[in-house]
């Protein structure tokens, strides 16, 4: 399946995305990732306030099928969480890249942004899985 | 290896092995091959097949069931019961007969495999939840487990859970409790070296005063009462704790806790312990099922097993295991715990033992210890032994230079008293009475002191506690000190209120065994899991006296009958895997992978190699190996395996060459998870060899192997093997198991010991691995009547038959299902895989679908999805009768053809017999039947032959995503069974 992916955010190898947002980025994961998944059942983040660190864990997303860690794209500071994910995952599940979006963070180093992958690198690495 | 019943094999052998002489000669001539022998040249590669003679060498001779108790009543004429008051974590308690005889003996729960397919659990899953909700009940946590190994590995755990849920990776300090038990403190001491973690030991009542001491750490745990007998509020200590950030873990006493103040309400975030004294016999040690509950914070990093209830596909309430993706077999090096396992036939007792007494049942027992041991203690202090003072529950302590004369009285007069470094303990318990004080203080007393009027003493107490008015506190008067108590009612759900008439509680059992599969009812196929028979007289001398009552720490001269029946097991289990020697302690497998590497560990770190931590181990590995290696302070390096399943050799090369410097070990299964025997196992463990590791053999697959090819001989250095799956200990329904381990003679000194046993392991031994010297004790028996009755060539036949089995249902199969992997021969070892993944793009069918439609027509599913996604794995065993064989063969094949029907497009591709497996009884009756295939099709696919015995699941299909977005693991309460199902 040939999930479309969004023009305006950037993707990690990892499978989260980064969409900007002033000064802001909204962190989720792509649809790929959740098709990958299948039933979500539980999802876990950092309080607002806490610090990632790119390519590091910063919380999981749990599946009938697995546990994966989510892996920063960006470094910077939580600003807030997506609350309705927290109590239904199934947000996640039905709409990854918008109401289903994990964090809100205030990016330490911009230029990390512009590494990631643009929508037509990630959707050539997905595609044929 | 002729087909027919040699002079050498024993009677036995033809009852354990299923298929006869001419069912064998059948299923030989369907595979063309001329006999047995011919087989086992094909399955096991020529370099490291054994020629029967040194197959046999160091084995008995086989013999049948009545000539193996009688030798083994004789062995166990060896051991002396007497009563032990030792303590310390193990007590003398009263098994209810009803128990002993419906739940302990009965194999529709031994016999019955882990609940994975739970629409044929239901009822030990309802057992269990029962259990979850006493432990809740006791500790005030909402989240209890299944159940763990025993009490000191629980702390371990919750060591581990502590350490990673901090959040500070920086704090490596452990503060444990100096009264901790002494078992309990070498397990913590085991698992915290290779972690780096720092154990400090702590008064914690001086904690509070004492801040700076926090400093650094992650938790702390309290023993409660501890090791001194002693009772006191914690409620400060937890409060200043958890102001610190560390976490607080409460080792408990479960009957003690009965009368307490549930810790949950005090701030304690983790409780463990061990319910041994709720109806199990001590056993030498185990098996027990320990305990581990915590709060809704930290459930999702509960280590083990977990019960919860889902809803099925129509709509019905249905239990099935919980947050299974957080087990390690999914998380792999990420795991923080390598527990795979749970004690369920003694968690199930334990649950009983609490339905059978009830809330008023359990008081009043713990009332009558308290009393006892304030009327023994008035009784010390009038023969001028008075006990150390302070509040307590079941223990006293006597300060006294006398001590080792007053043992030795003791043990003379039939009982086993606690020395102490400065004097004596007694613990007392369910079995003590006035008269048996009085026989104790008989043997205690000087000579010529008159002894106390023990019956006076008891009436003076009660009188004093009635009248409240002579005493501002009575209840203080009795724990001798203030000490926090339950308040207000408590384990108030119907289960353990409705069941005080043995009639009824008999039925009760009954119910949930009716609705359990087990090996009663047919073959349970599980590949890598060995459900072969569990003979009756295997078991039986488990429930005997002189193996079941013994405390772990009774002298070592009351424990002759063990330490023979020890010897020989460890002499034939070395003998069978071709090393110098073997420990027992390992009490599960995963146990026994943790207690290899470490042994591995201790070895290169006497040559100086402290810096090899480097294992290899193979991406088709079960997951407890990368969760053991990273626990025993390893780093895993995946190795790749090739498209057959096989390890990579050119990659393991590599690797191993290019970790030369590093390299500690390589764990390899054999036969591979792929259940085939690889070709070049010997060049693999010399490469490891030449790049200075050594070679872990995980023996999960060792029925395949008993009596043909011996691991110590092909190059191994350490294998574990699993005293439940190829040497007859039954599953339990998910426990007890047994994971000795057997090493090399380099590695012989460093085999695990423990602190209270001079005899148990090498002359530089790592630390206990388990918190009994012998692990689980009890059940060694049943392996050695499996040994002594098959004896080393009916061991080899085993192995063969087993072999056949798997090899004709593979030919069969093939037809209808793709065995995905197979050896250079085209032959399978002892079980094959089954490739469905074909049925996913032809007829929408997942796995699940076949697994969940083999209840309809009477069986239990094979391994599912393990170790390859979208396929089943299936181990025969050596003990299905043809028959049976063809029923299994006849059902799968069934399977295909509706599957066929599916692909054709006769059947829709949802609405089907598969898609909608399995089907209750209630809805093959139910007034309305809107389906597209028949109620026949539905209930008895299989057609009249299971109209004689068909078992039904007792619910749909469980939706699994559901109960773990709404996680509920405790009994519902009256009130909440009053409430209408949320919506």
């Amino acid at each position: 399946m040939a999930a479309s992916y969004p023009q305006d955010c950037r993707y990690a190898d990892s499978h989260e995305y980064v969409r900007v947002e002033g000064d802001l980025v909204r962190v989720g994961i792509t649809a790929f990732a959740v098709e990958q998944l299948g039933d979500i059942v539980f999802v876990e983040l950092p309080d607002p306030g806490a610090a990632i660190s790119q390519g590091s864990g910063f919380g999981s997303v749990e599946s009938v099928k697995a546990v994966e860690d989510l892996l920063a794209p960006v470094s910077g500071t939580v600003e807030a969480r997506n609350e309705a994910v927290l109590a239904s995952p199934e947000e996640l599940q039905n709409d990854p890249h918008g109401e289903g979006w994990l964090l809100l963070v205030r990016p330490s180093d911009p230029s990390q942004i512009e590494a990631l992958m643009d929508a037509a690198t990630y959707s050539g690495k997905v595609d044929g899985h | 290896m002729a087909t027919e019943l040699q002079p050498g094999l024993s009677p036995f052998v033809a009852r354990h092995i299923g298929p006869d002489a001419a069912q064998q000669a059948r299923m030989l001539a369907d595979l063309g091959l001329a006999d047995l022998e011919a087989l086992a040249a094909q399955v096991v590669p020529d370099a490291i097949r054994l020629a029967p003679d040194q197959a046999e060498l160091g084995l008995p001779q086989g013999c049948d069931e009545a000539q193996a108790l009688l030798e083994l009543q004789a062995i166990a004429a060896g051991n002396a019961v007497r009563r032990s008051l030792i303590g310390l974590g193990y007590y003398g308690c009263i098994t209810p007969a009803l128990l002993q005889r419906h739940v302990f003996e009965n194999p529709a729960w031994y016999t019955a495999y882990t609940p994975y397919q739970a629409e044929l659990s239901q009822g030990r899953l309802e057992a269990l939840l029962n259990f979850q909700t006493l432990i809740s009940e006791l500790t005030g946590l909402p989240i209890a487990n299944a159940s763990l190994l025993d009490e000191a590995t629980a702390a371990a755990e919750a060591m581990a859970l502590s350490a990673a849920a901090c959040g500070r990776p920086e704090a490596r300090r452990f503060l444990v409790d100096q009264a901790v038990f002494p078992q309990t403190w070498a397990v913590l001491q085991t698992r915290a070296e290779p972690l780096d973690i720092e154990l400090v030991p702590v008064d914690p009542r001086q904690l509070e005063q004492q801040p700076y001491r926090f400093d650094g750490a992650f938790g702390l745990l309290l023993q409660l009462p501890g090791a001194d007998g002693l009772l006191w509020d914690p409620a400060p200590v937890v409060a200043a704790a958890r102001a610190a950030g560390v976490m607080v873990t409460a080792a408990l006493d479960p009957l003690a806790q009965v009368l307490m103040q549930p810790v949950g309400a005090l701030g304690v975030e983790i409780a463990v312990g061990s319910t041994q004294r709720f109806g199990v016999p001590m056993g030498f040690g185990g098996p027990h099922a320990a305990f581990f509950a915590t709060t809704t914070a930290q459930q999702r990093r509960i280590p083990g097993r977990l019960v919860g209830q889902s809803l099925d596909a129509e709509g019905r309430p249905a239990l099935r295991l919980a947050l299974q993706t957080r087990e390690q077999h999914i998380r792999r090096d990420k795991a923080t715990s390598n527990i795979c396992t749970a004690q369920v036939l003694l968690a199930v007792m334990a649950g009983f033992y609490a339905v059978h007494h009830g809330p008023e049942g359990l008081a009043a027992m713990a009332r009558r210890v308290l009393l006892l041991r304030t009327v023994l203690s008035r009784a010390l202090e009038q023969l001028g032994l008075a006990p150390l003072p302070g509040p307590g529950f079941d223990s006293l302590r006597l300060a006294t230079p006398d001590a080792a004369a007053l043992l030795d009285r003791a043990e003379a007069a039939g009982f086993n008293l606690r020395p102490e470094p400065q004097g004596l303990a007694i613990s007392l318990d369910e079995c003590s009475t006035l008269e048996e004080l009085q026989r104790l203080l008989s043997a205690l007393a000087p000579v010529g002191a008159p002894l106390p009027d023990l019956q006076g003493e008891w009436q003076a107490l009660q009188r004093q506690l009635e009248g409240a008015g002579a005493h501002a506190n009575p209840e203080s008067l009795l724990w001798g000190g203030e000490v926090p108590q339950r308040q207000g009612p408590w384990l108030q759900q119907p289960v353990f209120q409705q069941y005080r008439s043995e009639t009824e509680l008999l039925r009760y059992i009954q119910r949930l065994v009716s609705r359990d599969f087990s090996l009663v009812h047919g073959m349970i196929p599980l590949g890598s899991c060995t459900m072969k028979l569990n003979a009756a007289a295997e078991l039986q001398p488990v429930s005997w006296p002189a193996f079941a009552q013994l405390h772990p720490f009774a002298p070592p001269s009351q424990a002759a009958g063990y330490q023979r029946l020890v010897a020989d097991l460890e002499q034939w289990l070395a003998a069978l895997t071709g090393f110098a020697g073997v420990s027992l302690q390992p009490n599960a497998g995963s146990q026994g992978e943790y207690a290899g590497l470490l042994v591995i560990r201790a070895w290169h770190r006497s040559r100086g190699d402290h810096h090899r931590r480097i294992c290899l181990i193979p991406t088709s590995a079960h997951g407890t190996n990368p969760a053991s290696a990273v626990m025993a302070g390893m780093q895993v390096v995946p190795v790749a395996c090739d498209d057959q399943g096989n390890i990579d050799q050119a990659d393991l090369a590599a690797k191993a060459e290019a970790h030369a410097a590093n390299l500690a070990a390589l764990m390899v299964t054999y036969p591979s998870t792929h259940g085939v025997f690889e070709e070049g196992i010997q060049e693999i463990c010399a490469l490891v060899h030449r790049c200075g590791g050594q070679v872990y053999l995980d023996g999960a697959n060792l029925n395949a192997q008993v009596g043909l090819a011996k691991p110590g001989l092909y190059g191994a250095d350490v294998c574990h093997l699993n005293l439940h799956k190829t040497f007859c200990i039954p599953h339990g329904g998910g426990g007890p198991g047994v994971g000795p381990i057997a090493a090399a003679a380099h590695l012989l000194p460093f085999l695990p010991g423990h602190p209270l046993a001079q005899a148990c392991g090498g002359d530089q031994p790592i630390g206990p691995v388990s918190a009994a010297p012998w692990g689980s004790a009890s059940i060694l028996p049943i392996s050695w009547m499996y040994i002594r009755m098959m004896g080393g060539a009916g061991l080899r036949q085993a192995s063969a038959v087993a072999l056949l089995a798997a090899n004709w249902l593979a030919e069969q199969l093939e037809p209808h299902f793709p065995v995905l992997y197979r050896g250079s021969n085209g032959r399978v070892a002892h079980e094959c895989i089954l490739d469905l993944r074909p049925l996913r793009r032809s007829a929408s069918l997942e796995v699940d679908d076949l697994a969940k439609r083999l209840m309809d027509y009477g069986f239990h599913a094979p391994t599912v999805s393990w170790p390859v996604a979208g396929t089943v794995m299936v181990e025969p065993t050596e003990s299905e009768a043809l028959p049976e064989l063809e029923r299994f063969v006849a059902a799968m094949v069934a399977i295909r053809a509706e599957a066929a029907a599916i692909e054709a497009g006769r059947c829709d591709p949802q609405d089907n017999p598969l898609k909608r497996a399995p089907h209750t009884l209630a809805a093959v009756t139910a007034e309305e039947w809107d389906r597209p295939y028949s109620r026949q099709q539905a209930g008895f696919p299989a057609g009249e032959q299971q109209l004689a015995s068909k078992l039904w699941p007792a619910v749909a299909r469980i939706d699994n995503a559901y109960g773990d977005r709404n996680l509920v693991c405790t009994c519902p309460s009256v009130d909440e069974m009053a409430m209408p199902t949320a919506a």
